[in-house]
């Protein structure tokens, strides 16, 4: 080998050895470059994600939501003066709540009815729900607070898009009566698989202003006379896919509060609620009875008033999964203790359409035998929630 | 009678703990692969995506990706829905494009808890994905439980349909 070539190979070799060198820097540095840019996309994505880059923390833990219904009522009435041709915002609700820890949160419920609320107009703002409730154990819970006393079908689940009819029936209105809540406290839990319970001791009804139907009782936690509470109690069975089969007993040993009306007092009452609600396929049906027995001396106040009872049935099919066609027959009566008629009779017919699930458009028709007067007509109504 | 009442609502269930937690994400993983659980994998959701969430779930996914598990034709999937208020975290594990099984891991909500017994959950097995984007299988509900009815089917739609997404 020349001297050149030598010195050219040695060169060549040495050029080599340095630029693997630094190939192997560059490989390590880029490697390490990549990790740290992986880690900071991993982090900007969990950071997305979680909301917590522009949100404060307990937005996460903080709920919204609420529904409403619109009624458009065309009812024609053998008397006059009881045909009803409106349009109606009959809810608007909103919910609250917030989730303090897994086991302890908070749950609102914000009422406007009819739209415009104050002196001499025609709706009411009202909390409907207002409580703690508290995980004290697996599968068991207790609430403090204003709730929904658990009786019905309708009372405690009653967003539009889940019921059929432009209007809630008339039976849990009148008897039980829907929409129902009052301030206590209750324990819920289950005790097998299927099977539910309910127990509260809560604020109760209130006839000391001379009514006597047992919706005009409800005090709806503002100011609320409680020197005589109100006993609930509620089993249910869901143990079979479909079907739901409920009891409800409520006791309170004085419809008065304590005051005497027109020489009347200590009006001792209790109330005996069943219900089945069973959807199997395309096919359902519900049913629900329920009857007040009521201290025989309210007769005084309001005769046959010792008994307020009544029961519907509501068979229905849904034609597709958006479409769904029911019927319905009700009865109820809040003078029954005694023989003159007093009794009423509906029977409805119609259909639901789902736009999307929480959307429910809505028409039917009625026609209700009251006692001495006759009404039909029909109903349209959109309800929604979210 | 207001006594008894009182004994009860304080007598009922206080030897046991305190939450609502019927399985982890951990625990459901592992009773779905063994002790050989493979590593997440991960499907960034574009807006083609996000578009077909608004159809099936009624909103948007929430975040910018979606973690699974899968191990041959098996997937695991584990989502966070809300049905009135707060989330239901649920599993699924699908396999060609069916779901195999359904399970509620933690449940938050007020009312509706019912919906991770098996006699609701069992009636997911074998339900695919039709040409409308519902289920091929009726799914029948729980009274008082209807928010929550439609969290979990809502979901069931979402997860096939994510499956056709990464198989």
């Amino acid at each position: 080998m020349k001297p050149f070539h030598y010195v050219a190979a040695v060169l060549a070799a040495g050029t080599a050895m340095a630029a693997q060198a630094d190939t192997s820097a560059d490989i390590e540095a880029l490697k390490q470059q990549i990790a740290e840019q992986q880690a900071q996309l991993d982090a900007l994505t969990e950071s997305l994600e979680s909301g917590s880059s522009n949100l404060p923390a307990w937005i996460a833990d903080t709920s919204f939501g609420g529904y409403a219904e619109l009624h458009y009522n065309n009812l024609d009435s053998e008397s006059s003066e009881k045909d009803k041709v409106q349009m109606d915002l009959h809810r608007f609700v909103l919910f609250f709540g917030h989730r303090f820890t897994d086991s302890v949160r908070f749950f609102s419920e914000f009422e406007i009815e009819h739209t415009v609320a104050g002196e001499g107009k025609n709706g009411e703002v009202e909390v409907e729900q207002a409580f703690i409730e508290w995980d004290y154990a697996q599968h068991h819970s207790a609430k403090a607070g204003v709730f929904l006393v658990p009786v019905g079908i309708l009372n405690e689940t009653h967003e539009p898009d889940t019921f059929y009819g432009v209007e809630r029936n008339n039976v849990e209105k009148n008897i039980i009566p829907t929409t129902w809540w009052e301030g206590g406290v209750m324990g819920s839990g289950e005790i097998a698989q299927g099977f539910r319970y309910d127990l509260a001791v809560s604020s109760g009804l209130d006839l000391s202003n001379g009514k006597y139907k047992i919706r005009d009782g409800r005090q709806k936690a503002s100011e609320a006379d409680a020197t005589d509470l109100a006993y609930t109690g509620r089993v249910t069975y869901n143990g079979i896919a479909g079907l739901s089969v409920g009891l409800s007993l409520i006791y309170q040993s004085d419809l008065l509060q304590g005051e005497v009306v027109s020489g009347v007092e200590d009006l001792d009452a209790q109330l005996a609620e069943v219900h089945v609600d069973w959807q199997q396929g395309a096919v359902g049906v519900r049913a629900l009875y329920a009857t007040w027995e009521i201290n025989d001396d309210i007769d005084q106040l309001s005769s046959g008033a010792s008994e307020q009872s009544g029961w519907y049935v509501e068979p229905s099919y849904k034609v597709t999964p958006k479409l769904g066609v029911f019927a319905r027959y009700s009865q109820w009566d809040n003078q029954a203790g005694d023989s003159a008629d007093s009794e009423y009779e509906q029977m409805d017919a119609g259909i639901n359409y789902w736009l999307v699930d929480t959307v429910a458009l809505k028409a039917d028709v009625q026609k209700t035998n009251e006692p001495n007067n006759t009404v039909k007509g029909f109903n349209l109504g959109i309800g929604w929630s979210f | 009678m207001k006594w008894i009442f009182a004994l009860l609502l304080i007598g009922i269930g206080f030897s046991v703990r305190a939450d609502q937690v019927y399985m982890t994400p951990t625990e459901f993983l592992n009773q779905t692969f063994g002790e050989t659980v493979p590593a997440a994998s991960v499907l960034w959701l574009n807006k083609a995506h996000q578009e077909k969430a608004e159809t099936l779930l009624g909103h948007r996914a929430p975040g910018l990706r979606v973690r699974y598990w899968q191990q041959g034709d098996r997937v695991a999937w584990i989502f966070d829905e809300t049905g009135k208020e707060y989330p239901i975290t649920m599993g699924f594990v699908i396999s060609e494009q069916t779901i195999e099984s359904v399970a509620i891991l933690i449940y938050r909500e007020t009312r509706g808890g019912e919906v991770r017994h098996s006699y609701f959950t069992g009636q997911f097995v074998g339900a695919k994905l039709n040409e409308s984007e519902r289920l091929s299988k009726t799914i029948d509900g729980i009274s008082g439980a209807t928010l929550s009815v439609n969290a979990v089917e809502a979901v069931a739609r979402w997860a096939l349909y994510l499956q056709t997404q990464i198989q």
